[in-house]
């Protein structure tokens, strides 16, 4: 049993089902995203992925029984991958959960858990497979793991071409196709006989021939999206998918939209007509008609937004987040001559810029206009150019941000790095603006003003609260940052333009009390007292309610308030509608990583009674050995790749790209690195495999840390092709000596006592699903540096249990 | 046979329980309770309220109003308990505290008349109906206010009048209103509703998503028709701590 060194075929079959099972989770988070929320979407399927620490102990309990019908046990869990992918989907499709409800309800819980169960199932039956032929061909461990690692390289980059290409259904048909098409291969290989194989083959083709309906996402019923098309004669004129989510058009002929954020009360303008824009069902935003004439923009003359402009008139304008066009629109009221303005979304700027040409009166193709498809800060690291006024309104949602529950996902654009980056690109006297929903109590005012201060700081601005003004209206609020000190002339017409709109002034220097909190009335004036605080009192942060310290790119959680000491006060607080307060999404991370552990605690211990049988298992390396080696790698390996990927992101400025980028180049350098592993061993010991792999990743990654930021300064205005080059050529070296000490551990195991190989594959798969969330929950309280030391140390760790040969 | 008997005699009743209707006597008993509840996190709130009690005609309309009425069958037993509860069509009924502290805010007198935007189940007008002369309510989603429309009259609600449509523009022919309380999710505050709110009136909006209200905005029109909005946070919750 198990002697034999595989061919090559079934490696590619396993390549195969790896890259299958990497594709299948990317694609689910982005299916989820759209049925659900993000926040959900992440929680789902990174505990779904405890299938591959289910597998290990399914494997270990059942070892002799799966063994000894290998060829079945492996070609079955192939098919049975092929068929789970698309079922477990269809089915969560009928689960009734909202994720809203579950803090009202908890009998929504048990749905949830049905929702974790039917999506664990694939890769549970992905990881079978490998774990399978990892204790059956014990000789090949290297080869395997180098198949598995490269195969999910690949399928995480083929994702990325298919996301671009086709709508999620048919990646799901592929994605289970590949399944059936593994398991053929392997049929080749373990001489299947010639009828089963044929069924296999048909089977292949079997994903395409389901009706059209099986992939209907049955979007959540809360979402903006389908509350929208509840309303009488709305319907949908436009979907398109791209890498970011799917962005939908929708027209309401007979209820208009009149979607203006933060509209003074004193205006009673209608809007021209408007078509909604979604991204993902959510985000709101529209695409105005052009009217015949620019008098009828004046009610984007009455949005807090519209500040700025009444301090001083701008040349040179940068808008940030252009979207559907309405900053430009306002920009176009103000007959601001050049205007720079950037969008991520490509889909978004080709609907205004061509199919809606007219209809938004061409106003991307204005000779003035400049639309740049890029992320802000890269753009601006491009660039030269500065700015009289770079405005930045409403970039995110409303209800994600209102609802606390992107408390997990990192945000480059309210950083105090990001805010250097603006002041530089600002002339003298020139300023940014930044308009929001607001939220009360005020949270990311406070931390935006708080950021602002410590920017203007570290550009060795002597006064910065006299360059800072915030102003509020019921809805919305804008924070002004001005490249100079605000003069008594501006005060002025800052004072008529709030006077004029029933806006309310929240800070400018030398403000009284008495102005502030004087037309949207709240029991105390909270923005006011918060800015005070925050400039005069010692120890403002650690008293405010929430957390509104300023971010860095280091911690770059800007939509994370939550503070522990406030929880009990505000979970006592549901009966008067308190639960709005709550942090959600930092919650659920929270509440993620207990079942995390808890269930690996269980799945690492289970195994151990039918080992307790065996006698043949190896002294030196013991069973706690084995445990720490095997979790101390898989913490370290994901400390370390999601580390990258955050300092990647920013340096390729483009999050998706870079996340691909970052994460196949991971996987594949460290496939290469196991394949070359057996050699290593082979010729210098185990332990000096080990050890020497160890070491190089100690001394690159504190290098990497020390060097990077100087780096990516010289290296960021490059052309996108050299940055990609640069960034694979400084993982592979990293990558490929994390690849060597998993295969080589796992091959002395198969030396010494091959029946703790799954065991050890199990404890990997359930330390790599805690890795992931605590990264997170680590960097948002500590930084991701710390993370990266972690990593460090869970390295050395590894090594010091580790027993290798020559002891 | 006999084990599968018991088995069904066991599912059946864990069924009636699990689906069971209250006696009309359980529900009214837990509508006082629910009122208690009400009445406890208003003098919890009452800071941010501006009072201290509820006004009785408050007290008594959410007190007479069959909530569980206006819920879903699977939801009747959780009908007052004070939370929101999903209806059809993606949207929710408010938290009791919620709908009583908005019909306090509104300060309303018998002979008023009160503009609803946004009938939903029909819950809100129900109580509104029980303090004032007369309610008009504005639905947007033509099933559900066709709904709420059969459901007031069945419950015999004379003085509440159910239209469908666009709630921006009020309703102009029966103008001006004593008080209008906009339940539907505001994206703004429609410049046509605040012409058709009376000198002296007032008008309430719920601000959040349909599970989670943030703020209650309250829009009040003096009688020289100047326009002032308190933004109340309906919990007791003191950002500040320390000397403020």
């Amino acid at each position: 049993m198990g002697i034999a060194v595989p061919h090559n075929t079934l490696r590619y079959s396993i390549a195969l089902v790896s890259a299958a099972a990497l594709a299948y989770e990317i694609l689910l988070m982005k299916i989820f995203s759209i049925v659900q929320w993000h926040h959900f979407a992440y929680m789902v399927i990174s505990l779904a992925l405890l299938g591959y620490g289910i597998s290990g102990t399914f494997i270990a309990l059942f070892r002799e029984r799966l063994l000894s019908h290998f060829s079945l046990a492996f070609i079955a869990n192939m098919v049975l991958f092929g068929i789970s992918t698309i079922s477990s989907f269809v089915l969560t499709q009928q689960i009734p959960f909202h994720a809203q409800e579950m803090f009202w309800d908890p009998g929504t819980v048990l749905w949830l858990l049905a929702y974790f169960l039917l999506l664990t199932l694939p890769f549970f039956f992905a990881a079978n497979t490998v774990g399978l032929a990892l204790s059956y061909y014990k000789k090949d461990i290297s080869g395997l793991y180098a198949a598995d690692m490269i195969g999910a390289g690949l399928g995480s980059l083929s994702i990325l071409i298919l996301l671009f290409f086709f709508y999620p259904a048919l990646i799901l048909q592929i994605i289970a196709a590949v399944g059936f098409l593994a398991a053929l291969l392997a049929s080749y290989e373990l001489g299947l006989k010639s009828k089963k194989s044929l069924l296999l083959l048909l089977a292949v083709f079997l994903p395409f021939m389901l009706p059209d309906t099986f992939s209907k996402i049955n979007m959540s019923p809360y979402k903006n999206l389908s509350q929208v098309l509840q309303i009488k004669d709305t319907r949908i004129i436009e979907e398109r998918t791209s890498l970011l989510g799917v962005v939908t058009v929708v027209a309401s002929p007979t209820i208009p939209f009149r979607h203006v954020p933060g509209l003074s009360i004193n205006s009673d303008m209608e809007p021209p007509a408007q078509l909604g824009v979604f991204t993902n069902g959510e985000g709101m935003s529209v695409i105005t008609r052009y009217p015949d004439s620019l008098e009828k923009l004046k009610y984007l003359d009455d949005q807090t937004s519209a500040l700025p402009y009444h301090l001083k008139k701008p040349d040179e304008l940068l808008i940030i987040g252009v979207g559907g066009g309405s900053d430009l629109l306002q920009a176009m009221y103000h007959k601001v001559e050049n205007i720079d303005a950037v969008e991520l979304n490509e889909e978004l700027v080709t609907l205004v810029r061509d199919k809606y040409a007219d209809y938004a009166g061409n106003i991307y193709k204005r000779p003035n206009v400049n639309i740049h498809i890029a992320e802000a800060r890269g753009y601006l690291s491009g660039s030269k150019k500065k700015y009289d006024l770079i405005q930045l309104s409403m970039v995110d949602s409303y209800g994600a941000s209102s609802a606390g529950l992107y408390a997990l996902s990192e945000n480059y654009l309210y950083t105090v790095e990001a805010f250097r980056q603006y002041l530089r690109h600002l002339t003298p006297g020139g300023t940014l603006a930044i308009s929001r929903w607001v939220k009360l109590p005020p949270r990311d005012s406070l931390k935006l003003f708080a950021t602002a201060i410590e920017a203007l700081k570290d550009e060795g601005m002597h006064a910065p609260e006299m360059t800072l003004v915030l102003i509020r209206s019921w809805q919305t609020s804008t924070l002004l940052v001005k490249n100079g000190i605000i003069s008594e002339e501006e005060i002025k017409s800052l004072k008529l333009f709030c006077e004029e709109r029933n806006f309310d002034l929240a800070y400018y220097h030398g403000m009284q009390k008495q102005e502030a909190n004087r037309f949207n009335i709240l029991q105390e004036p909270y923005f006011f007292t918060g800015i005070e605080g925050l400039l005069k009192q010692k120890g403002f942060f650690s008293q405010y309610k929430f957390d509104i310290l300023p971010t860095s790119d280091e911690r770059p959680y800007f939509y994370h308030f939550f503070k522990w000491n406030t929880f009990s006060e505000i979970f006592s607080l549901r009966g008067s509608g308190g639960l709005y307060l709550m942090e959600w999404g930092y919650l659920i991370l929270v509440a993620s990583l207990i079942l995390a552990l808890l269930a690996s605690i269980i799945l690492i211990l289970l195994p151990l009674i039918s080992y307790r049988k065996q006698k043949s298992t190896s002294k030196i390396f013991g069973k706690t050995k084995v445990v720490v080696y095997f979790f101390a790698l898989g913490i370290a390996f994901l400390f370390l790749e999601i580390t990258f990927m955050q300092r990647f992101i920013l340096y390729l400025s483009h999050p998706l790209y870079s996340a691909a980028v970052v994460l196949s180049s991971f996987l594949i350098f460290a496939g290469l690195g196991g394949a070359y592993s057996k050699q290593l061993s082979n010729k210098r010991g185990d332990i000096w495999a080990v050890r020497s792999a160890v070491y190089f990743i100690l001394l690159l990654s504190i290098f990497y840390l020390l060097s990077f930021g100087t780096l990516f300064e010289y290296l960021i205005a490059l052309p996108d092709v050299i940055k990609i080059a640069v960034t694979i050529t400084l993982i592979a070296p990293l990558a490929f000596a994390m690849g060597i000490p998993f295969p080589v551990g796992l091959a002395y195991l198969g030396k010494e006592s091959p029946s703790l190989i799954p065991w050890a594959w199990g404890i990997n798969g359930c330390a790599s699903v805690i890795s992931a969330i605590l990264a997170t929950l680590i960097a948002i309280d500590f930084g991701f540096v710390v993370v990266t030391l972690l990593a460090l140390v869970f390295y050395l760790l590894a090594f010091i249990v580790f027993p290798g040969k020559n002891e | 046979m006999k084990k599968y008997t018991y088995t069904l005699i066991i599912l059946c009743f864990l069924g009636t329980f699990l689906h069971a209707d209250l006696t009309k006597e359980g529900y009214d008993k837990a509508r006082q309770s629910m009122v208690k509840t009400i009445k406890k996190e208003t003098k919890k709130t009452s800071r941010y309220l501006g009072r201290n009690t509820l006004d009785k005609k408050v007290i008594d309309a959410v007190g007479k109003v069959k909530r569980h009425m206006f819920v879903p069958e699977k939801y009747r037993v959780n009908a007052y308990d004070n939370r929101p509860l999903p209806i059809a069509h993606g949207q929710t009924i408010s938290q009791p505290y919620i709908v009583a502290a908005m019909t306090e805010l509104l300060d309303l007198k018998e002979s008023d008349s009160v503009l609803e935007v946004g009938t939903g189940s029909g819950y809100q007008a129900a109580v509104l109906a029980h303090i004032v002369k007369k309610v008009y309510t504005l639905e947007i989603i033509e099933p559900l206010g066709l709904k709420a429309k059969e459901r007031l009259e069945s419950l015999g609600y004379k003085n509440i009048e159910v239209q469908i449509g666009d709630g921006y523009y009020g309703l102009k022919s029966k103008a001006p209103f004593d008080a209008i309380i906009v339940t539907a999710a505001a994206g703004q505050i429609p410049p046509p509703l605040l012409k058709q709110l009376k000198p002296g009136g007032k008008m309430v909006i719920p601000v959040g998503s349909q599970f989670y209200v943030q703020q209650l905005v309250l829009v009040k029109k003096d009688t020289m028709g100047k326009i002032t909005i308190r933004q109340i946070i309906p919990v007791r919750f003191v950002p500040l701590t320390g000397g403020h």
